[in-house]
């Protein structure tokens, strides 16, 4: 396993941004002296040096999917101040947005946000619980009234307003992204590179939408003349993840704005930053007050007044599965408010014998290890066929062992830390239960740092259907392989699990393919490829793994409602 | 005093370059308001023709950028087009004030504004254009492709020179085509400016290209073409008819066509008055009445016939006519010396035919191609001014009695462009919306237009809709992809 030897006081620079490059909040590198294995490491040697165009070179070369534009990605210095003591950097308020302005919690109470690769309190946010929930549905249902300015406004102006926004974004792109980074714990390079890219990109495609989404004139019997009309649910409470911060507001707000709802938005307690720094931006685009509401705070008490309120028309939530029964429960037991969930996973990845071998390794490293192992589609079974088994895994190992683990603001860096304490012990706890139940533990298995919540990259063979790491998710990097003989019996095995998230198959031969794609329970099914998104393709799950869909045109239907209108008329006409 | 400085490029725009026509010959552009010359443009033809199409025909070979570009990179392009014309709109409006004859309030606030909101639509439109996938019969998985055409011909009309060009490319370009544009031989200016905005935007070279130059020439290269795959055009019925035409004895390329229009607007007794005659001006005065939409053919319920004549005379009369660049004036030239004879023509053969001249009626001014705003009322179905487009400020009011009658004379026409209703009964309103053969029916409404709604004729006045989603068939061919796949399941 390769690891950042990142040493606070070495010279050679390896790792560590220097000053001038944009130091973190904190007084010495994050991440750094790595424990175990990362003394081993000393084989990269020092003279590593790293000036800013071998970090550019760098992030271009990084394991990501798609990278925006044909030209190598030009990566910004991270803009976090200038100076150790960077606290102050956060210049922007840590307070609910509620009607464009910023608020204290109703109880005054505030919580501490985290940074994951050190474990320190990064600053104090405004917790809000129930009181500001309220107070916050209000501002919507003002917001939504009919003949308000977001009522009556022309479908292509939200259209603008969104756009506006997703060039706010862009504009603050670098700043955003280190904020992501240094809250989530999220490589630099990935934050800037892939979700700020994906955010700007999504907010844009449902700006396109707000005046296309169409109702229909209806052929009804009779002399009637009949009509839909896509009309906006109302007040959506919105519950967002912390693994993917800014990407999943986006994906939460672009289609409930392009459709003209209004939005109480709980983010999670891990993740606030980035999140609140888009409510200064929604208010600078010229979004009317109230229109988007947030609000930072816990799950049992914000997140349970968002699902269980009387007054909010739609609930829609992303996280894990069993925070989704009680969503729906609490929709089911206050309004029937209507719901939408992106829970959880545990998707089969398919690899077939025939196979490009090379491209079929790096895929599926990469559908598990993508950030840190903390994505709901990530592919964490993967079923290799028997006669490439061997050779698979020996090179997926391989491939774990070089991944670079460490401070997240290095360039260099491919993983950086689990984002909580709970989540890297729950990991920790998955990895002994492996151990236990008889997998085969080929590389990993620990923590990696002496300090933050980083986590080995581990991989297990020879793993049975029926371990606790094959039927859980784990949201660690922690990469299951699992041997099969024949198509049939892997489309079983594949579909056997409460999830039904994601799924891919590797082979050359387009019956496989096909055939494979078709049979396999999951929302997403990628063929010699994984974690492919865009805003234009639809994202949900079967069974446990949620309700619904998100992006794409699929994701407007949950925000609207259908109206039909029917006019009795003196004679019908063709 | 605007310089000629102003005017620039006056090249023919082709791979992203600035070309001489190959003939060597140019053409003179003039401001209709005062007849003088204001600049030359070079004068494409069939030669100019040929290199715009194999430039185009490059720029779409598979493999090109243009073609493995992202359909979301289109929109993005075509948003920053947007915001380019958004950044020059002073400029652009003024070339349509100029050469146009348009109204330089109008031209900024009413034609650049749609142009930039025609860009956004389409912009969002380019990652949206679903194909499908077909539950067919068998062992089979089939889907979908809706692929760009190819090389689209592209043939704009003079009244709205800058609007229509977007309409054109716009759909065009989000749909993934090349174009070859000719942009009419009276109002090139801001044609050949967007074409510096094109290239400035980042469209790849052969993608757009624009030849000036005139119909019988350039415009019948373009519609004859054997390499060109598609045609759109905009204008008279007359030319439609030769397009059409062409395309079906060169290679059957796909037609769509904009045309002329006669559209009646149906006035009820129970109708707003104020609203009506409002509307209904505005309807048929409208940039001097170039208008292919104008209401030119108004019903007017039997109760309220006088009274509307009244105050549409008046509001007729309220007319300051001028300049086209100066504020407080109302009303500029016609577009050219052509148009003015035609019109003029007209309305001899109205006072002819027995109608009575309200207003108006003759040219104004002692330059320029200025016509009085005239009103003619007893006007009959059979009079010339009641069955011909004038395209001019020429209003025919006609008088009605029932529901029954107006529906049968205001689709005895070849036109279906457009109609309006005005009324306030629930009943009559959809019982016009569904009767009137028209592209387009307004109810208590006129000329409103955007970029989300279709728009296009029945019968003569054209084939095919342009904006909207509708718009978008127009440009792209389905393909159907069938794969033999081992065993089908739900």
């Amino acid at each position: 396993m390769a690891v950042n030897t990142l040493r606070k006081g070495k010279g050679h620079g390896e790792g560590r941004l220097s000053a001038e490059s944009g130091p973190l909040f904190q007084e010495h590198p994050v991440g750094s002296p790595v424990r175990g294995a990362a003394a081993r490491q000393s084989s990269r040697g020092p003279g590593h040096s790293f000036p800013r165009g071998r970090a550019q070179a760098l992030g271009a070369s990084l394991s990501v999917q798609r990278v925006p534009g044909e030209h190598q990605p030009k990566l910004p210095l991270i803009p976090l101040g200038s100076g150790s003591k960077a606290q102050p950097c956060l210049a922007f308020s840590l307070q609910i947005f509620i009607n464009n302005e910023w608020h204290d919690a109703v109880s005054k109470k505030t919580f501490p946000t985290i940074n994951p690769a050190t474990g320190e309190v990064i600053c104090q946010v405004a917790e809000g619980d129930k009181a500001d929930v309220d107070k916050a549905v209000q501002a919507a249902k003002a917001a939504f009234q009919l003949g308000s300015p977001w009522r009556r406004m022309d479908a292509s102006h939200r259209g603008k307003l969104l756009n506006r926004l997703a060039d706010l974004i862009e504009r603050d792109r670098a700043y955003l992204a280190a904020l992501e980074t240094l809250d989530n714990g999220k490589p630099y390079a990935i934050s800037y590179l892939v979700d700020l890219d994906m955010v700007v990109k999504c907010l844009r495609y449902f700006a396109g939408w707000s005046d296309k989404f169409h109702g229909k004139t209806i052929p009804l019997d009779g002399d009637f003349f009949c009509y839909t009309r896509h009309e906006p649910v109302g007040v959506c409470g919105q519950i967002i993840p912390w693994n993917f911060p800014l990407l999943m507001q986006a994906w939460k707000l672009g289609p409930a704005l392009a459709t003209g709802n209004v939005v109480v938005m709980k983010v999670a307690e891990q993740t606030p930053l980035s999140a609140l720094y888009v409510a200064n931006l929604i208010k600078e685009a010229g979004f009317p007050p109230g229109v988007v509401n947030i609000i930072p705070g816990y799950g049992p008490t914000a997140g349970a007044a968002i699902s269980s309120h009387m007054d909010i028309d739609k609930v829609a939530f992303t996280g894990s599965t069993e925070v989704g029964h009680l969503i729906q429960k609490a929709a089911a037991e206050s309004n029937l408010k209507r719901v939408t969930l992106e829970l959880g996973g545990k998707s089969p990845n398919i690899i077939m014998s025939d196979a490009d071998m090379d491209w079929a390794v790096d895929q599926a490293h990469f559908a598990l290890f993508f950030n840190q192992g903390q994505c709901c589609c990530a592919g964490s079974r993967t079923y290799v066929q028997e006669d490439v088994y061997n050779e698979f895994v020996e090179r997926s190992v391989e491939k774990a062992k070089a991944r670079v683990v460490g401070n997240p603001f290095d360039f260099k860096t491919e993983q950086g830390p689990q984002v909580d304490e709970e989540q890297f012990k729950k990991i920790l706890g998955y990895i002994s239960t492996g151990q236990r139940e008889g997998a085969k533990l080929l590389c990993g298995g620990n923590p990696a740092a002496d300090r933050g919540y980083f986590i080995q990259p581990t991989v297990f063979g020879d793993v049975q259907d029926s371990m606790t790491i094959a039927r859980e998710e784990i949201f660690g990097p922690v990469m299951q392989i699992l041997k099969f003989k024949t198509i049939e019996e892997v489309i079983e095995r594949a579909n056997d699990s409460k999830y039904g998230l994601a799924a891919a198959v590797f082979t050359k031969d387009l019956d496989k393919a096909n055939f494979v794609s078709q049979s396999l329970r999951a929302g997403t099914v990628w063929i010699n490829c994984y974690d492919v998104f865009g805003a234009q393709a639809p994202f949900g799950g079967y069974k446990a793994s949620g309700n619904g869909r998100e992006l794409g045109e699929y994701g407007l239907e949950a925000y609207v409602e259908v109206k039909n209108v029917t006019i009795k008329i003196p004679q019908k006409n063709s | 005093p605007l310089h000629v400085a102003l005017f620039r490029p006056l090249q023919i725009f082709i791979n992203n370059e600035w070309h001489d026509s190959i003939s060597g010959k140019k053409f003179p552009v003039f401001n209709p308001a005062t007849e003088e010359k204001i600049c030359e443009v070079e004068e494409g033809d069939k030669a100019d023709v040929d290199e715009a199409v194999k430039a185009a025909r490059k720029a779409f070979e598979l493999g090109s950028t243009w073609r493995t570009m992202d359909a979301s990179e289109r929109g993005r392009l075509l948003n920053k087009l947007a915001d380019l014309v958004e950044r020059d709109r002073l400029i652009l409006a003024t070339m349509e004030t100029v050469d146009g004859g348009k109204l330089f309030s109008t031209a900024y606030l009413m034609d650049l504004g749609a142009c930039i909101k025609t860009l956004r639509y389409c912009a969002g439109w380019a990652d949206k254009i679903h194909g499908r996938t077909v539950p067919m019969d068998g062992n089979f998985f089939t889907f979908t492709r809706h692929e760009p055409i190819g090389v689209c011909g592209q043939i704009i009309p003079w009244n709205f020179p800058l609007v229509m060009l977007i309409w054109k490319i716009a759909p065009a370009l989000c749909c993934g085509n090349t174009v070859v544009v000719k942009p009419a031989e009276q109002t090139p200016l801001s044609a050949l400016y967007m074409g510096s905005l094109i290239k400035e935007a980042g469209f790849p070279p052969g993608v757009v290209n624009i030849v000036p130059g005139f119909g019988p020439t350039a415009g019948a290269a373009i519609s004859h073409h054997m390499d060109i795959d598609k045609v759109a055009f905009t204008g008279s019925t007359e030319v439609g008819k030769l397009i059409k035409e062409a395309a079906g004895k060169s290679n059957l390329k796909r037609v769509t066509l904009e045309l002329g229009g006669k559209s009646p607007n149906i006035i009820f007794a129970d109708a707003d008055l104020d609203a009506a005659v409002e509307f209904a001006h505005i309807g048929l005065f409208y940039h001097q009445g170039q208008c292919c939409i104008a209401g030119s053919r108004i019903f007017v319920e039997e109760p309220i016939y006088d009274e509307f004549v009244r105050r549409s005379i008046e509001r007729a009369k309220k007319y300051t006519l001028g300049d086209p660049l100066k504020p407080g004036v109302q009303q500029g030239p016609q577009i050219d010396k052509e148009q003015f004879k035609k019109i003029l023509e007209l309305i001899e053969s109205g006072k002819k035919e027995g109608a009575k001249l309200e207003c108006g009626g003759g040219p104004w001014g002692d330059k320029g191609y200025f016509i009085q705003p005239t009103v003619f009322s007893n006007v009959t179905d059979d009079m010339r001014i009641a069955k011909e487009e004038i395209f001019g400020p020429v209003q025919q009011i006609m008088k009605f009695k029932t529901v029954d009658e107006v529906i049968k004379r205001a689709n005895n026409t070849t036109y279906g462009l457009a109609a309006a209703v005005f009324t306030k009964d629930i009943d009559k309103a959809l019982t016009f919306a569904a009767a009137l053969q028209a592209g387009t029916v307004w109810v208590n409404c006129y000329s409103a237009l955007s970029a989300q709604c279709p728009f296009g004729g029945f019968k003569m006045s054209g084939n095919g809709r342009e904006m909207g989603e509708y718009g978008l068939h127009e440009y792209t061919e389905v393909k159907t992809v069938t794969i033999k796949i081992p065993q089908k399941n739900s």
